[in-house]
C-alpha cells in the first residue's frame, strides 16, 4: 500500500513539473522571445528526468511529454510523442555517468537533446516541402533554440534535482518510520 | 536468462518498442482520420487553458500598466495630435460616406448584392503561442462552446491571419499563413489571376514575407503593390479575405508562370487579439 503511495506521489510530483514547465514554455517565455525563438523547456524535463533516473523515466515522461504537445500542436497526433520518447531514452544511457552537482554532464546532454530534436523536426519538415535549406535552419533556429533552451535549463535542472532529492528524502524517512513500526 | 529490473516493472526495451508501435498507429490514425487528441483535448480544456487565460491576463495588465508611466506632458502632447487626426479622420469619413452612397447605388444597379466582407465574426484572445519554434501556430481562447469548427478562417487588422486546424471545449488551435505547411490559394485582385501563397519561416525571418508561386500573368500586368486576396476556388478560405501587397514578382525558370514575395497586412509578431469567422467555405458554396 505504501508502495503505491509513493508511486502515486511520484507520478503526481512530475505530472506537476510537466504541468508548470508546459505553462512557462507556451505562455510565459513566448513572450520573451530571443532572436524569434522561445526555448524548449519541455525538453529539458524529458532529458533531465531521463540521465537522473533511467531509461525507463525518461521513456514514460517523454511519451507523456510528447502526447501533451501533440494535443496542443494540431499538427500530426504522436510525433512529438515518438520524438520526445526516444530523447528520454537516449539521455536514460548515461544515468550511470550523472552525478547531482557536476553540471557539465547535464548542459551537454540536454544541448545534444535539442540539437537532434532541431534535425529531426528539420528531416521531418523536409519530407512535406523539400526545398528548404539545412544551413539557414541550422543557424536561425536550431543554434539559437539550442542556446537559449542551454541557459534556461540550468534553472530547470537546479528545480528538477532539488524537487527529486526533496522527495527521495521524504521516501527515505517513511520507510524508515515504517520500519520501525 | 530474463533480466531482472531492481525496481520491477516492464523492462526498458519491451517498454520502448509498446509505446513506438502506439505511437505510429497514432501517427497512421492521425494521417488518416485527422484526429487530433479525442478525449485527452477534453482534459487538456480543463486543465490548461484556464492557467493560460490567467497568465495571459496577467500579463496584459502588466503591459497595461507599463503604459500607465508615460509622462503628462507626452499624454498632452499625444491628446493634441490625435485630436487633430480625429478632425482630419472626421472629414474623410464624411465624404467616403457620399461615396458608399454612390456605391449602393451602382450596386443596386448590377444586382451585386453580395458583400463579401458580411461574414459574421467572434473575436478570440491569443493565449499561447507555438508549442515549437518549428510551427507557426497559437492557442485562442473560444472552442466548441463558442461556435469555432476546424477550418474556420481567422483574420486580423484586416487581413488573412490562418485557419482552425483543431478545436477543443473552449480553445482552438491556429495555423498562421505564415507557417511552412500552409498554402492558400489567391487571387491577384487587381488582374484576377490565380496564384499559390505558401508560408515560408526562411522567408518571415529574414525580411517579412511570405511567397507565392503559379502565377500565369502573360501580359505582365502584374506590379509591385499589387493587393492579394483569397480566391473563390480555395476549399478552406472564403473568397475576398485580403493576404497582403506584392513586394517582388519574378519569373520562374519554365518562362511560363511567375512566382514573388507577398508582404502581408497583418502584424504576425505582434498579434493579441483575432476575429474568427464563424462561416464555412463549403456552407458558403451550398447557399
Amino acid at each position: 500500500m505504501s508502495d503505491f503511495k509513493q508511486y502515486l506521489k511520484r507520478i503526481l510530483v512530475i505530472a506537476l513539473v510537466i504541468y508548470v514547465c508546459f505553462l512557462l514554455q507556451t505562455s510565459i517565455f513566448s513572450r520573451y522571445r530571443l532572436a524569434g525563438v522561445t526555448p524548449n523547456i519541455l525538453l529539458c524535463v524529458v532529458a533531465t528526468y531521463g540521465f537522473m533516473k533511467g531509461r525507463r523515466y525518461g521513456i514514460w515522461v517523454g511519451f507523456f511529454t510528447g502526447l501533451l504537445l501533440d494535443i496542443f500542436s494540431g499538427t500530426l497526433f504522436g510525433s512529438y510523442a515518438l520524438i520526445y520518447m526516444y530523447i528520454g531514452l537516449l539521455n536514460g544511457l548515461f544515468k550511470k555517468q550523472f552525478f547531482g552537482d557536476d553540471l557539465r554532464l547535464p548542459m551537454i546532454l540536454i544541448g545534444t537533446s535539442d540539437l537532434i530534436y532541431g534535425t529531426a523536426s528539420y528531416f521531418a519538415r523536409f519530407t512535406v516541402k523539400s526545398q528548404h535549406s539545412f544551413s539557414f535552419y541550422l543557424l536561425n533556429l536550431i543554434i539559437p533554440e539550442v542556446v537559449y533552451t542551454l541557459l534556461v535549463s540550468i534553472f530547470v535542472y537546479y528545480m528538477i534535482l532539488y524537487i527529486n532529492n526533496w522527495l527521495e528524502k521524504m521516501e527515505k524517512k517513511g520507510s524508515d518510520r515504517i520500519g520501525n513500526y | 536468462m530474463r533480466q531482472r529490473k531492481s525496481n520491477g516493472g516492464i523492462p526498458s526495451k519491451y517498454l520502448l518498442t509498446i509505446l513506438s508501435i502506439i505511437c505510429i498507429m497514432l501517427l497512421f490514425f492521425s494521417y488518416s482520420t485527422g484526429f487530433t487528441g479525442g478525449p485527452l483535448e477534453t482534459i487538456a480544456n480543463h486543465i490548461f487553458i484556464p492557467m493560460q487565460k490567467g497568465i495571459d491576463y496577467i500579463g496584459s495588465t502588466i503591459a497595461i500598466s507599463s503604459a500607465d508611466t508615460k509622462t503628462k506632458k507626452q499624454l498632452v502632447a499625444e491628446n493634441e495630435e490625435l485630436t487633430e487626426q480625429v478632425d482630419e479622420l472626421n472629414d474623410k469619413i464624411k465624404s467616403y460616406e457620399l461615396k458608399l452612397g454612390e456605391l449602393d447605388e451602382l450596386q443596386k444597379l448590377y444586382e451585386l448584392d453580395q458583400n463579401y466582407y458580411d461574414y459574421e465574426t467572434t473575436g478570440a484572445r491569443i493565449i499561447g503561442r507555438g508549442t515549437s519554434n518549428w510551427f507557426n501556430t497559437f492557442t485562442i481562447d473560444k472552442g466548441k462552446k463558442d461556435g469555432i469548427k476546424v477550418n474556420m478562417n481567422v483574420i486580423a487588422d484586416g487581413g488573412l491571419v490562418g485557419i482552425v486546424s483543431s478545436v477543443g471545449d473552449s480553445y482552438a488551435v491556429v495555423r498562421a499563413i505564415i507557417d511552412d505547411t500552409s498554402n492558400v490559394s489567391a487571387t491577384i485582385s487587381s488582374t484576377e489571376d490565380n496564384c499559390i501563397v505558401s508560408g515560408s519561416l526562411e522567408n518571415m525571418t529574414a525580411s517579412n514575407v511570405i511567397n507565392y508561386s503559379n502565377l500565369s500573368d502573360s501580359d505582365d500586368k502584374v506590379a509591385i503593390g499589387d493587393i492579394v486576396v483569397t480566391s473563390n476556388i480555395s476549399d478552406k478560405y472564403l473568397p475576398g479575405l485580403m493576404i497582403g501587397y506584392i513586394s517582388s514578382v519574378n519569373l520562374d525558370e519554365n518562362d511560363l508562370s511567375k512566382s514573388g514575395t507577398i508582404t502581408p497586412v497583418v502584424d504576425f509578431k505582434h498579434l493579441s487579439d483575432v476575429l474568427v469567422i464563424k462561416q464555412l467555405k463549403e456552407s458558403y458554396k451550398s447557399e
